[in-house]
């Protein structure tokens, strides 16, 4: 038998480490060049994929900002117009929430999770690919719109009627609304991706209390994402119908309703908040467990208090709309339940700290931007539950306080830890270690860069100044504090470029990094960095949820065949093993399907006859993707 | 790391089937997703109709033969999509092979009968919100009936193939008529909703 074609149904039992390297690195290789590039579903490679873009959105995205804060530095400044500027502030928010938050994410899951629940591949690997391209082809739509001056300017949310045909005219409205669908068919996608893998491609062993808590974390996320997602998805594609061919849904003249926006929208809108917030939550309790060197307390109040949230969050969405005229009963209803959302956050908050307390906490750089989340993320949630009450909402709506709010929250809460993520996984990733000494000026920068950026920010909105204006008057008195939040955006913006130095240095120079070079207990450490292409040499199998930690050697099964692609599908509650099941080889198909999903999508904002005509080639290209091409993993 | 065997799986199966199966599962999940557009789609009927001083608005009530036909087709169909599940079990590909057929009739007689029940609803889509949300919830399930068929079509072929008689694509034929179940399942409220809730 020829070398890389292994006899059939040979197993990995009785192969020595090098043979069984060799073996499997021939079937779970991504060969070089562009087409096999194009074709992989490793998820390392996708999931690294996914990240990059997703920061380089988020570059885009503070470039922006940085445009705002330019014009808003002065009064009366003429940087930036009006139209530019309604522009600027939509893309932004369009571009941070569904470019950059979400996916990134989900991006970090797609790599960590099969590694971290100890398996070879995520569950449905072309699903994976197809949902990166889609990802992709909503990003281009959207900032090519922008560069053409078709960028939508209807805000984030793009509240009817403003972006109704009576009043978004052109196809502004229409680019935002399809890129929408675009990110939420690729967020979707990875969803049940997530979720398929957690529940069944555990390693034998790791029952549901042993979880890795960031997995725990992106199980719930998933499901928020399957549930919240088609909201948005009903209101967009109602959005366009209502511009394209004469639907009535927001027009109160036949019978429809603006507020029925706002619904739909802020009933995706709030879980989104959660979306971006609960993974977070995953990785500053890995960080946490890694460097104070011992397990996170409350591991089952942990959990619960993951999926409460998750609950709560589809119980919150009118707090969005408290201005919008609502009956007093539903409004106190959902300032109660606004509140109670505050329990569990604040119970994960005091776990940590605990764990702090009672561990011999390591300050490196992931541990710094932890705390900075901690500290950031309480005041972002004490100004939360100032807005939940009604009369003080009422005051600061749509002013800066919110403004201020929602970034304490959403970078606090979200952003701080995945840097602290960034700087803990890159050894695994890369195989190299970033800089410590760069690490602690980029989180001193970004730290005080935010703090000095958004807390005045506070004081403006109660000053009255509303958000969204392109402008002001000098008469008022917000020059002084907008002059001071401009240059301390340029702090901030610094930390952020300092950091992208520290990743490209770092990516070609870094010292070596080890396997383990935290001393870290979940099973992605067990394996190289990076990782090789089948992530496991044997499967390994776990007696506690710290296997790093209790165990000396790696546990591990044998029995699997090396002739083709095969990993290990477990029970749901137990993680008993089930099937040695196979998993898909590499394929261009999901291209195929992404391109022609993106021709219809795009033509269809321009004639409703797209879907028909178009959905033809996506029929084929589906058909080609799940056609048997007599590989030996299309077999049971 | 070094490494120690601690579990042998020489023996396990090399092919979850049913429950245990992450297609099963995966499957499930896209119900999920459906499911959650379905029922937002009827929370927005409902919430419309809150709003209307009369509803339907400026039509009379939808016209119920072709609506009825239609939920009497997709129960009936049932009874033959259980039948390939049961077969598709058992591997036997003869029987699997002739109820996919017939499930691919079943699944071309509901969009004839669809096109007769666009013109009972007497309405279209561009007249008021009623007519909005109706054509809505029809455009909504019609794709999912012609999915399917797509599905069940390719699957026909691909059973009569070389390919065919393996355990992963019974867990296929298993998994496209277990969504069937599902695409008739989502019609039930939404034929009482079309067609019965504005007679209340």
């Amino acid at each position: 038998m020829a070398d890389g074609a292994p006899r059939k149904d040979l197993r990995d039992t009785a192969l020595d480490s090098a043979e069984l390297d060799r073996h499997l690195t021939s079937i779970w290789h991504t060969r070089g060049g562009l087409w096999a590039a194009v074709s992989t579903v490793d998820h390392k490679i996708i999931g690294r994929r996914y990240i990059i873009t997703a920061f380089v959105f988020l570059f885009m995205g503070g470039v922006l900002s940085l445009l705002m804060r330019l014009q808003l530095s002065q009064p009366e400044a003429r940087f930036i117009g009006p139209d530019r500027y309604n522009q600027i502030f939509t893309m932004h928010g369009t571009n941070m929430m569904f470019l950059f938050a979400v996916p990134v994410m989900e991006a970090m899951a797609v790599y960590l999770v099969p590694l971290m629940v100890g398996t070879r591949n995520i569950a449905f690997p072309r699903l994976n690919a197809f949902s990166y391209w889609m990802f992709l082809a909503g990003g281009i739509l959207l900032w090519v719109a922008f560069a053409i001056d078709t960028g939508p300017d209807v805000g984030w949310f793009a509240y009817v009627p403003l972006a109704g045909p009576q009043y978004g005219t052109g196809k502004r409205a229409d680019i935002w609304a399809q890129m929408i669908t675009f990110t939420e068919i690729s967020a979707l996608c990875v969803a049940v991706e997530l979720v398929v893998t957690i529940f069944k491609q555990r390693a034998p062993g790791m029952s549901l209390d042993r979880i890795p808590l960031f997995v725990w974390s992106m199980l719930v996320t998933s499901f928020l994402v399957i549930l919240a997602m088609p909201a948005i998805m009903i209101a967009s594609s109602s959005l366009i119908l209502d511009r394209l061919v004469g639907t009535h849904f927001f027009n109160p003249a036949e019978g429809g309703d603006v507020l029925l926006w706002q619904h739909l929208f802020w009933f995706f809108g709030h879980p989104e908040v959660y979306i971006i917030f609960l993974p977070a939550v995953g990785m500053a309790s890995t960080i946490v467990a890694t460097f104070t060197g011992r397990p996170v307390f409350g591991y089952l109040a942990m959990v619960m208090a993951l999926i409460s949230t998750g609950v709560l969050a589809f119980g919150l969405w009118v707090h969005h709309m408290f201005v919008a005229g609502l009956p007093r009963l539903g409004e106190s209803f959902f300032t109660a339940s606004s509140m109670a959302i505050a329990v569990p956050a604040g119970l994960q908050i005091f776990c940590w700290l605990a764990t702090l307390w009672m561990g011999r906490p390591v300050f490196k750089t992931p541990l710094l931007f932890v705390v900075g989340f901690i500290i950031t993320f309480v005041v972002g949630g004490m100004t939360g539950v100032m807005v939940a009450s009604v009369p003080f909402d009422t005051q600061v709506h749509d002013t800066y306080f919110v403004v201020a709010h929602f970034h304490y929250v959403l970078i606090g809460g979200a952003v701080f830890p995945l840097l602290g993520a960034i700087y803990y996984w890159f050894p695994k990733i890369t195989g190299r270690m970033m800089s410590e000494t760069l690490g602690r000026w980029v989180f001193a920068l970004i730290f005080a860069g935010f703090h000095l950026t958004f807390f005045p920010m506070h004081i403006l909105g109660l000053a009255g100044m509303p958000r969204r204006v392109y402008t002001y008057q000098p008469e008022l008195p917000w020059s002084g504090l907008n002059m001071m939040v401009s240059l301390s955006a340029l702090v901030l913006a610094s930390g952020f470029l300092l950091f992208a130095i520290d990743i490209f240095r770092s990516a070609r120079n870094g010292p070596a990094a080890g396997s383990n070079p935290w001393g870290a207990a979940t099973l992605e450490w067990a394996t190289a960095s990076p990782p090789r292409c089948y992530n496991f040499r044997r499967m390994p199998v776990v007696y506690s949820g710290e296997p790093l930690w209790t165990e000396d050697e790696l546990q591990v099964a044998s029995g699997l065949r090396v002739d083709r692609r095969e990993l290990l599908v477990t029970a749901v509650v137990a993680a008993t093993p089930q099937a040695r099941e196979s998993s898909v080889p590499h394929s261009i198909w999901p291209l195929w399907a992404a391109v022609a999903t993106s021709i219809v999508l795009i033509w269809s904002i321009f004639t409703p006859w797209a879907v028909v005509w178009g959905s033809i080639p996506v029929a084929v290209a589906l058909t080609g993707w799940f056609w048997p091409k007599g590989a030996p993993e299309e077999e049971s | 790391m070094r490494e120690r065997v601690v579990l042998d799986l020489s023996d396990v199966t090399s092919h979850a089937s049913g429950s245990a199966s992450p297609t099963w599962w995966g499957t499930l999940a896209f119900m999920l997703i459906e499911g959650t557009g379905f029922a937002l789609a009827i929370v927005i009927y409902l919430y419309l109709m809150s709003l209307a001083p009369k509803w339907p608005i400026a039509t009379p009530v939808p016209s119920l033969t072709a609506g009825t036909l239609m939920t009497i087709v997709l129960v009936a169909s049932l009874a033959p999509n259980m039948l390939v599940t049961g077969w598709a079990k058992k591997q036997d590909l003869p029987k699997v092979r002739f109820g996919l057929v017939v499930m691919s009739l079943l699944g071309i007689v509901p969009l004839i009968i669809r096109v007769f029940e666009f013109p009972a609803v007497h309405v279209s889509w561009d007249r008021n919100a009623y007519g909005s949300i109706v054509w809505l919830m029809l455009g909504l399930h019609t794709p999912h009936i012609l999915t399917d068929l797509i599905e069940t079509l390719v699957l026909t072929c691909l059973m009569f193939t070389r390919h065919a008689d393996n355990a992963r694509r019974y867990g296929d034929v298993a998994d496209n008529a277990m969504y069937w179940n599902f695409v008739v399942a989502t019609w039930l409220p939404i034929y009482a909703c079309i067609y019965w809730v504005p007679r209340l």
